[in-house]
């Protein structure tokens, strides 16, 4: 990690609720002793630390505590206990148009939030031009902003927190907002402040996002960092915390019973490094590990794997012969899976794993994997990248 | 998971920290930009739409002055020459500071919007409560300035104290909007406590009675000097020395009239009160910015 940004050690947050705080002096004096009773723990010893140039996903249920971090680290609330440092200008997006006021036109707001970003007038009239022009305003940048449609708040706040030349962006769930035209642009901008080396930090929920983006992902959960790291892997925890791992409509999985699946790691030979890409023609082996436990009833089971696409439509099975699964012996078994000839896929794919009871076909363990492997079998849309050629005919009954 | 740093694109490390500290300095500290814009967005939002803008500024100020005139001046007849003027030099730093007060205690209340979603200094909020009480005074005062020397013909060296003056009055409204503004945010009764001290204090100014009464009652005791504790007696019996007689008026005029509206014709008078307000309203100044910025960083919390 190159020198760090922002770093966090041990913050926690405690909120008192609301019913509970006395706001008035007679409140106070009357009810001294009750205000400790409601309290609520938003985070809870977290440490974060933020290189410079990093793109950092901060992802979890709602609830979980992100925009919280997210105020702390901005210096906006205090934290209760623990450290907080934040190196640099920090321009944040928190909420849809924080910070303007409705009555004054667009470009009144943009002198008013840069200065409130410590810049001055004159540096705000070099940027002027640039601001109005990405936020796409042009004329209406002198109504008032109590006219804009949210959308248009949104552009003209993403346009000044970009502007101002920040060292550090925190940006919060606010870009859904924007339409794909600005979506686009908002990341084609994001894309720009890597390259420069600037460090961002963003909540969202749209976790294509996370992986299409960030260096790393933070899943927060119940005011803890539960997970830190690689953003595919953390948006997988995210899903699987969310249950949204499953399609809709699906009923939960039963607990595993008397097996665990560990991994499934695809690689190109066989017992070879881990590949993220399958390559069409070649072979693809899949080593699955599992773990059957010694459970009151040990049973032999049989490993199903299942490639599944976008959508969760599933593009081919893999499973072990009846009866040549994995033993009813206790122990951590590897199954390796080939496919002689990959077929051409395209897109991100989920392993998912089953081990069930050959006799009822009860699962003993089942997992998913997401994103485990990609395919860029072409430039078309499809799951499969089947070659095919055209000609063109000349027009029946002519010449 | 980390990027390598992108190295054409990032300046080298040292000068990269020492400007993201400056920066991040930048970004805490009040700055005019700031504060003026703040201002500007106050005024703006208060005047727009309305065809006369400005001009209402001054339609309390002459309003108030016209009921005060009507009544103290004409139906009691107090026998001050020039009451009119007498009373504006009071009224109008009073009419400074409780806008600068009133506005201050609800203003980290009113900008919640901003103290809980943007960072920015917070100190800001107090400031241009002040500094919007203050354009409008400067205002007033231009227009009451400009108003007496087309009655009177002459400018005197007493006006020289209108500096030292309106010094104190901003320091004295700074100092105060900033522990109300604070102690609003825990305590919203102080917003109410404020209005109702407000009315009080008007009171506690020799503003529509004249601080010659006030000498003869307190002279006794030897108490005069306690009278302006309150740094706004100073202020106001100040403006009343710089603007309301000339040098000499008081003098070749006496025991009556003129001479007797003011407690003392002289400077040093004056000068002695000044140092004294200056004193209280630094303390005050000192503790109140304490108390702001100790309670500052629990502002987004507590709104």
């Amino acid at each position: 990690m190159t020198q760090p940004v922002i770093s966090a050690r041990g913050v926690s947050k405690r909120f008192v609720t609301h019913k509970q705080r006395a706001t008035s002096l007679k409140e106070r004096i009357v009810r001294r002793k009750a205000v400790t009773e409601g309290e609520f723990w938003a985070l809870r010893d977290v440490d974060i630390t933020v290189g410079q140039g990093e793109t950092v996903g901060l992802i979890g249920p709602n609830g979980a505590g992100k925009s919280t971090l997210l105020k702390v680290l901005a210096g906006i609330l205090r934290a209760t206990s623990g450290e907080v440092q934040v190196e640099g200008r920090i321009a944040s997006l928190l909420e849809l148009g924080a910070g303007f006021n409705g009555e004054l036109t667009g470009r009144e707001n943009v002198y008013l939030n840069a200065a409130l970003l410590g810049l001055s007038r004159k540096e705000v009239d070099g940027l002027l031009d640039s601001i109005v022009e990405f936020s796409e305003q042009g004329e209406r940048i002198d109504d008032p902003v109590k006219h804009y449609s949210s959308g248009e708040y949104v552009k003209l706040a993403f346009s000044i927190a970009v502007h101002v030349d920040p060292d550090v962006l925190l940006v919060d769930e606010v870009l859904a907002v924007g339409d794909e035209a600005f979506a686009r642009k908002c990341l084609a901008k994001i894309t720009e402040f890597q390259q420069a080396g600037k460090t961002i930090l963003f909540v969202t929920h749209a976790l294509d996002l996370v992986e299409q983006l960030c260096t790393r992902g933070i899943v927060v959960d119940h005011g803890r960092v539960q997970y830190d790291g690689d953003p595919s892997y953390a948006v997988g925890t995210l899903r699987k915390i969310l249950g949204t791992d499953r399609p809709v409509g699906e009923p939960p999985a039963p607990e595993p019973r008397g097996a665990y699946v560990h991994a499934a790691i695809p690689s190109l030979t066989a017992g070879g490094p881990r590949t993220a890409e399958v390559l069409a023609g070649q072979p693809l082996h899949v080593c699955v590990e599992v773990e059957v436990l010694a459970a009151a009833d040990v049973f032999a089971g049989d490993v199903i794997v299942v490639l599944v696409g976008a959508g969760d439509i599933p593009i081919f099975s893999m499973r072990t012969p009846p009866g040549q699964g994995v033993p009813a012996v206790p122990g951590r078994y590897t199954v390796e899976f080939v496919v002689e000839h990959a077929p051409a896929l395209n897109g991100s794919f989920i392993l998912a794993v089953q081990v069930e009871d050959p006799e009822t076909g009860y699962p003993l363990a089942v997992a998913r994997f997401d994103e485990a492997v990609k395919g860029r079998g072409g430039d078309l849309p499809g799951i499969l990248a089947v070659p095919a050629t055209s000609a063109v005919l000349p027009r029946s009954g002519a010449a | 998971m980390a990027t390598e740093a992108p190295g054409a694109a990032v300046p080298p490390l040292g000068d990269r920290s020492e400007l993201a500290r400056r920066r991040a300095r930048a970004q805490s500290r009040v700055s005019w930009e700031l504060l003026s814009q703040l201002v500007r967005k106050d005024l703006k939002v208060k005047y727009q739409g309305s065809v006369l803008g400005f001009a209402w500024s001054l339609a309390n100020p002459l309003l108030l002055m016209g009921i005060y005139y009507l009544i103290f001046g004409v139906v009691l007849n107090n026998g001050v020459p020039g009451f009119a003027i007498f009373l504006m030099c009071g009224l109008l730093p009073w009419t400074a500071f409780s806008a600068a007060v009133s506005t201050a205690s609800g203003t980290v209340v009113g900008n919640a919007g901003l103290v809980k979603k943007v960072r920015f200094p917070l100190q800001v909020l107090p400031l241009s409560a002040v500094g919007y009480a203050l354009v409008h005074f400067v205002l007033q005062l231009v227009v009451l300035l400009l108003v007496t020397t087309i009655f009177r013909h002459d400018f005197s060296p007493a006006f020289l104290l209108i500096v030292p003056a309106l010094a104190l009055l901003l320091l004295f409204s700074t100092a105060f909007s900033y522990l109300v503004s604070a102690l609003n945010v825990r305590y919203r009764d102080t917003a109410h406590a404020v209005e109702i001290a407000l009315l009080v204090w008007f009171w506690l100014n020799p503003i529509l009675y004249t601080s010659t009464l006030v000498k003869d009652k307190l002279d006794q005791y030897h108490l005069f000097w306690a009278y302006f504790l309150n740094p706004m007696a100073t202020v106001v019996t100040t403006f009343q020395r710089a603007i309301f007689v000339k040098d000499g008026y008081v003098n070749t005029k006496p025991p009556h009239a003129i001479g007797h509206a003011l407690a003392d014709p002289g400077y040093a008078f004056y000068l002695r009160n000044l140092a004294i307000g200056f004193v209280i309203a630094g303390l005050l100044f000192l503790f109140a910015r304490r108390v702001f910025t100790r309670m500052q960083a629990d502002f987004a919390e507590e709104l």
